[in-house]
């Protein structure tokens, strides 16, 4: 296996400029080509400043205390240059109004200004940015100046303004904060047809109901430290999880309550799965 | 209950010729109500005009019986707090003590009484440990907490929520959701937009749902949130915990009353 991951972190300690305290505490892990990796914990758990150590921008542009390696491919992300990384890994910031660069007059030409950076033909421009918009419906708003959005909106531009980069891989700060229903089912419905398409993907997010039907794995982040590394369905029945506070799905909860579990002994962390086995107490309750 | 907010044919524009809110009729009491609605329904239009930020482009907006149109945003700040969407336009400090205090000392002018003020609000979001740090070290779930603090500090009779829940962890929103239960008790008119279906269920008596503009249904959550054909025309969808019992059966009330 040992060369073959897309990302390892092997001893990861970080703490920002003027702080005593590590923002993140002796992490490692390794995720493998195509997988979809969770990032779940309290506020302040690390979250985004791990998102940030895996796009070199800890220790790039926040300086601080770091130590450790954050390894791209086998490379170390300090020593990838800037044109080859934009390639490699994309980032969608927690704060969807930090990632406008409004160096751009509408919504349409702020999703093209990346790839005209990178030289891409216009032809390819027009078709890449015209099917991100579509895909996140915003193609309505193509003309329509950035500033000028509401919340909702801005923050799909912002997801829009990086996916059109095709990164080999998609790094989302709690991409779906702001957005409807329908916009959070669109990036997910985005997010598996990217890992259909290979591209590895590590994700913030607190819908767990909806993080659990996509994730392969979930990192456990609390004050800066890895807990666990971990299957949903194992991370959300540790026996230590309800001291975390850090909550589970709503029907997991439920299963919780009432004890029941799977066949392979955890609580069930899948609506469909959870609803199967709710049903069958249901009818042993019944008899 | 007095009637404090009160909206009468109100239409919003912010380019001529195209409403982004449509003949909105609708008033506010002591009971906590939440504003549900699709990016771009024009939530955070609605809530803005509330607080006098923006005029209607028709209609009228009275609050405790005064009409927006005839008052300033400064008299307005002492009834109606709103609590931003995006925390970068509310902050604007370098201090969060400084930013808390703001508010309280424009409108108490007592530096004792308004540092009071502040440390209390600061205590109630759990921010208390952070007076001295600047706003722009926080997390965006601290700064959503210090914006809603910096209200707080200020006692309004009108709590406006633009999205509290944004960026928070399970437990927070818990606590979110228990601050405005605490607040409707103490007799504030709470509002609050939100995606949260389930936060809605959990702590709003009352709901509205706004769709492209134009107010579809205000009525009670109990009922509202159990109407699919309302919430599918509105874009939206039903909480979690809706969905999981009709799917199992009348059985999940029964061994778990929800
Ligand atoms: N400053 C502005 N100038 C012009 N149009 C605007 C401005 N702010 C918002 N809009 C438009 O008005 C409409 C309503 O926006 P608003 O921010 O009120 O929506 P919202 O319901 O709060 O959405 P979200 O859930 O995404 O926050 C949107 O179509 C938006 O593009
Ligand atoms: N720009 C910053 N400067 C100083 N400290 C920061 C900064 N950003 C985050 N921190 C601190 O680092 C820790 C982890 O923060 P963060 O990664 O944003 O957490 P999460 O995303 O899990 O909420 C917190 O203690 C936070 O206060
Ligand atoms: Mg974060
Ligand atoms: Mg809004």
């Amino acid at each position: 296996m040992g060369s073959t991951e897309k990302i390892k972190i092997e001893s990861l300690t970080y703490a920002y400029p003027f702080s005593d305290k590590n923002a993140l505490e002796n992490i490692s892990f390794s995720i493998m080509p195509g997988e979809c990796v969770g990032i779940i914990g309290r506020n302040g758990a690390g979250k985004s400043t791990l998102c940030l150590a895996l796009t070199g921008l800890v220790p790039k542009f926040f300086k601080g205390r770091y130590s450790g390696k954050v390894l791209l491919d086998g490379e170390d992300v300090r020593q990838i240059s800037y044109e080859k990384l934009v390639t490699k890994i994309g980032l969608v910031l927690q704060n969807p109004f930090s990632q406008i660069t409004g160096a751009r007059i509408t919504v349409y030409e702020e999703v093209a200004f990346g790839l005209e950076n990178l030289g891409i033909p216009r032809d390819e421009i027009k078709q890449r940015v015209e099917a991100v918009l579509k895909a996140l419906d915003l193609w309505e708003k193509r003309d329509e100046n950035p500033f000028e959005l509401s919340g909702g909106q801005l923050q799909k531009l912002a997801i829009a303004s990086v996916l059109v980069l095709q990164p080999e891989v998609l790094v989302l700060d709690e991409p779906t904060s702001q957005l409807d229903s329908g916009g959070t089912k669109e990036v997910f419905e985005i997010i598996s047809q990217m890992k259909s398409q290979g591209i590895t993907i590590v994700l913030v997010e607190h819908k767990y109901e909806m993080l659990v039907e996509y994730v392969d794995k979930i990192i456990f982040l609390q004050e800066g430290k890895m807990i666990a590394f971990d299957e949903a369905e194992k991370i959300f029945s540790l026996p230590e999880i309800d001291e975390y506070m850090v909550g589970e799905p709503i029907y997991t909860k439920l299963c919780k309550k009432l004890n029941l579990k799977n066949s392979r002994g955890y609580y069930p962390v899948k609506f469909s799965e959870a609803v199967g086995i709710l049903r069958e107490a249901r009818c042993g309750s019944d008899r | 209950m007095d009637l404090i907010v009160k909206v009468e044919n109100l239409w919003f524009s912010y380019k001529s010729g195209k409403f982004v809110l449509k003949n909105i009729n609708v008033s506010f009491d002591g009971v906590s109500t939440a504003i549900v609605g699709q990016n771009g329904a024009a939530k955070t239009t609605f809530v803005k005009i509330l607080k006098g930020l923006l005029k209607p482009t028709m209609g009228d907006v009275w609050i405790n019986g005064v009409n927006t149109k005839e008052t300033t945003v400064a008299q307005l700040a002492k009834v109606v707090g709103l609590v931003f969407q995006d925390p970068s336009e509310q902050i604007f400090k370098s201090k969060v003590i400084d930013e808390v205090m703001f508010g309280p000392l424009n409108i108490f002018r007592d530096k004792q009484y308004s540092y009071q003020m502040a440390i209390e609000a600061l205590k109630l979001v759990g921010l208390d440990g952070k007076v001295n740090e600047h706003p722009y070290d926080l997390t965006l779930s601290e700064r959503k907490l210090l914006c809603i603090a910096s209200v707080l500090a200020m006692d309004p009779k009108v709590v406006i929520f633009d999205e509290p829940t944004i960026a928070q962890d399970r437990y927070h929103i818990k606590k979110i959701g228990e601050l405005v239960l605490e607040l409707e008790k103490n007799g504030k008119t709470v509002i609050a937009i939100t995606h949260d279906m389930d936060f809605v269920f959990d702590y709003f008596k009352r709901t509205l749902v706004l769709h492209r503009g134009n107010l579809l249904v205000d009525g009670k959550t109990d009922e509202i949130l159990q109407r699919e054909d309302v919430l599918k025309a509105a874009g939206l969808d039903t909480p979690y915990i809706f969905k999981i019992s009709s799917s199992v059966g009348t059985v999940i009330s029964k061994l778990f009353p929800i």
